[in-house]
């Protein structure tokens, strides 16, 4: 199964450097992000999930290193850039303007003009066709004002606003972080619904529960490097643990060959 | 839960109800929720009770002030005292309009006061017919470009230098204070240059705030003005229906083209009366048509423009916009501009209401007027949230204030506590209100 979707990968990042003034953030960072999958970057605190992820979504620039994008190499120099490509990314804090209604937040800065005024009735059809075919819409009406909703609610508009533009890559910070039980499961089952769509997805989460409901691919940084990745089959809560906390240094018992080595062959 | 049933969401109520937060309802504005007028008038109750009342207090506090005094002295509803009243709102109104670019931002300007008058002198110097003698379209134009450039550089300090705004504005308070006597002293025309004198350009400058239309091109205009803003409500909620959206109700519609009608209808009453002394003087004046246009040009922009969505969007969260790929530091910039562009044209009025320009300008007084004509129409400080014509409603409170007061007899020290306190119950209703929208966005789950 790692070899079909490393072949594949629609997002491969290579080599990658971000250094912050002294604090080397991210050093040498390999990922693969496949089409179909869902892949959970794992890492403690300041191990530089959202230093990657932003760095993807072209929010910081990377010192050194490459992105291929279906095999091609690319630039990522702005957020335009990535969103070009078809990255959307749906921060923890969601980025949502609360005082804008929900169509208003769904075409932030894309919005639909007829003869330079703003084509109101056209982006409300299509948002509330989007809402609806991701099947997460309470809401009472997508008029209203984003501050007026629930967590989950206001995470689905999130969402919603990602996989709106033909995205190709989804990339959810921490999504279920602020969500109570019921509004956690209907956020999962939104992730499966777009890798069941082809969607390429990337979930940054520190809740392992979450990770193995929905991950296939595991990837856990550690201090800035990639410690592993590989197809979640081949994990448990305990090596997704241990890789976290220490990297990966201390495995030598249950998977003596799937540390470091067999991974970065893989990717090649 | 949320999966049980797929709500089309321009159906409702929702199927379910639990994920609909308490207070949700209240926060919706009850034009986009209601079919009928019932509805309406229902959903309106409900924001009303939970604070988020939109310009309702305000029109209330207006009335009240108008009957408090008119019932203090009957001269208060003249036809002469009213234009009057509108003749000195106007130009807190159209400086509020100017102030609602950069407080939508959650910014401040406080040089608009010099930096309009600056524009004013510059207008009032170049038609004076002894020296430079320019056209006034020509010396409206380029007092405007001047008044831009103003504004483009102050924005341009806040926004790429990121220093706060409140300072860089009250540096310009001082600067363009300076500017404006040394333009008075040295510019093409020394001396306090007047628009009493005799030439068309000069009369033209004098007209914005003392000429008139004759009373028929009132009542056409009116009639005109009425039917294409009527027609146009008309033709988008058409279009909203078509597209099978929700549409406000016709009825709410007509109600609302009826109100305009009929505030048109005394407006125009009023102005056709016989305001003079003397002989007669009557007529729509000049200065409401100009307001009318700004406010109609910038609640076009800020509603239906690209430009205006983004910045809501910057005063509702920076970080979302930035994000979303708005170039915020040019949004930024332009509010500015616009901001000043704004202030120039109330300095005009200013200008044409003294009959001239000296250094008795109080610029302070006048950005403090203001932002409060903005704040108490309804404007938040806090940005995100505010409108052109909440300006429009807050400069005539203003106005009716320092106007009656000022026929009562009563001196100037109260109606500055006066219209401070009044300023203060805006500011405390829209901390109130933000607070009670911002506690709703915490409870919920």
């Amino acid at each position: 199964m790692s070899e079909s979707f490393q072949d594949s990968a629609l997002l491969e990042v290579r080599g990658l450097y971000k250094s912050f003034g002294p604090v080397q953030a991210l050093t040498d960072v390999d990922l693969d992000v496949p089409s179909g999958y869902v892949t959970a970057l794992c890492g403690d605190n300041g191990a530089g999930k959202s230093v990657l992820i932003k760095c993807i979504s072209g929010i910081y620039a990377p010192d050194r290193g490459e992105f291929h994008w279906e095999g091609r190499p690319v630039h990522i120099r702005s957020a335009h850039d990535s969103a070009a490509l078809g990255i959307e990314t749906v921060y923890q804090d969601l980025a949502l303007s609360d005082n804008l209604d929900i169509v208003q937040n769904m075409f932030l800065g894309r919005e639909r003009l007829r003869r330079r005024v703003l084509d109101e009735n056209s982006m409300e059809k299509a948002a509330a066709e989007t809402l609806a075919s991701l099947r997460v819409t309470t809401v009472r009406s997508i008029r209203q004002p984003v501050g007026s909703l629930s967590g989950g609610q206001r995470q689905s508009v999130a969402v919603a606003k990602a996989v709106m533009w033909n995205s190709r890559l989804v990339i959810m910070d921490e999504p279920t972080a602020a969500l109570g039980v019921t509004q956690t499961a209907m956020v999962l089952d939104l992730i499966r619904n777009l890798r069941d769509r082809g969607l390429a997805v990337m979930v940054v989460s520190h809740n392992l529960n979450d990770v193995f409901a929905v991950a296939d691919r595991i990837a856990v940084l550690h201090l800035g490097r990639m410690a592993v990745q590989d197809s979640a089959a081949n994990f448990d809560r305990q090596s997704v643990v241990e890789y976290m906390t220490t990297g990966g240094l201390g495995i030598t018992s249950e998977r003596p060959a799937s540390s470091n080595g067999e991974v970065q062959n893989g990717a090649r | 839960m949320a999966h049980a049933e797929v709500e089309p969401p321009q159906e409702q109520p929702p199927a379910d109800k639990g994920a609909v937060p308490e207070g949700g309802a209240a926060l919706v504005p009850p034009e986009i929720m209601a079919q009928t007028l019932p509805e309406y008038v229902r959903g309106l109750w409900l924001r009303l009770k939970s604070g988020e009342s939109g310009m309702l207090p305000v029109i209330l506090a207006l009335i009240v002030i108008v009957i408090v005094f008119q019932t203090a002295n009957s001269k208060f509803l003249t036809a002469g005292n009213v234009i009057n009243l509108f003749q000195q709102s106007a130009v807190f109104i159209m400086l509020g309009m100017a102030e609602v670019f950069v407080l939508l931002l959650g910014e401040i300007d406080l040089s608009i006061g010099y930096v309009g008058a600056v524009g004013g002198v510059i207008a009032v110097q170049l038609v004076q017919p002894v020296t430079t003698n320019w056209p006034w379209w020509a010396a409206i134009i380029v007092a405007l470009i001047a008044v831009s450039l103003v504004g483009g550089a102050q924005g341009s300090f806040v926004t790429r230098l990121r220093l706060p705004s409140f300072v860089v504005t009250l540096a310009g308070l001082l600067i363009f204070n300076g500017v404006l006597l040394i333009v008075l002293a040295y510019g093409p025309f020394s001396g306090y240059p007047s628009l009493t004198g005799r030439g068309r350009n000069l009369r033209i400058l004098y007209d914005l705030m003392w000429g008139h239309v004759t009373p028929l091109v009132g009542w056409v205009s009116m009639i005109a003005i009425v039917a294409v803003a009527g027609s146009m409500m008309f033709l988008r909620d058409e279009r909203r229906r078509r597209s099978g959206l929700v549409a406000p109700p016709l009825s709410l519609t007509l109600i609302k083209i009826g109100f305009m009608a009929a505030i048109g209808v005394v407006l125009v009453i009023v102005c056709n009366l016989n305001r003079a002394n003397i002989g007669t003087l009557k007529g729509v004046p000049w200065f409401v048509y100009i307001l009318l246009g700004v406010l109609a040009a910038w609640t076009f922009l800020l509603s239906r423009m690209r430009y205006g969505r983004y910045v809501y969007a910057i005063g509702g969260s920076a970080e979302a916009a930035r994000r979303a790929g708005i170039n915020v530091t040019m949004v930024r910039t332009w509010a500015f501009v616009l901001c000043s562009l704004t202030a120039g044209i109330g300095g005009l009025l200013y200008a044409s209401w003294l009959g001239g320009m000296s250094n008795n300008v109080n610029g302070g007084q006048l950005v403090l007027y203001a932002v409060a004509a903005a704040v108490i129409g309804g404007t938040s400080l806090f940005g995100g949230r505010g409108k052109a014509s909440h300006a429009v409603l807050g400069g005539l409170v203003i106005g009716a204030i320092n106007n009656g007061m000022y026929l009562q007899n009563i001196h100037v020290e109260w109606q500055f506590i006066v219209t401070g306190i009044v300023l203060l119950v805006a500011v405390i209703i829209d901390a109130v209100s933000r607070r009670g929208a911002t506690s709703g966005s915490v409870t919920r789950v």
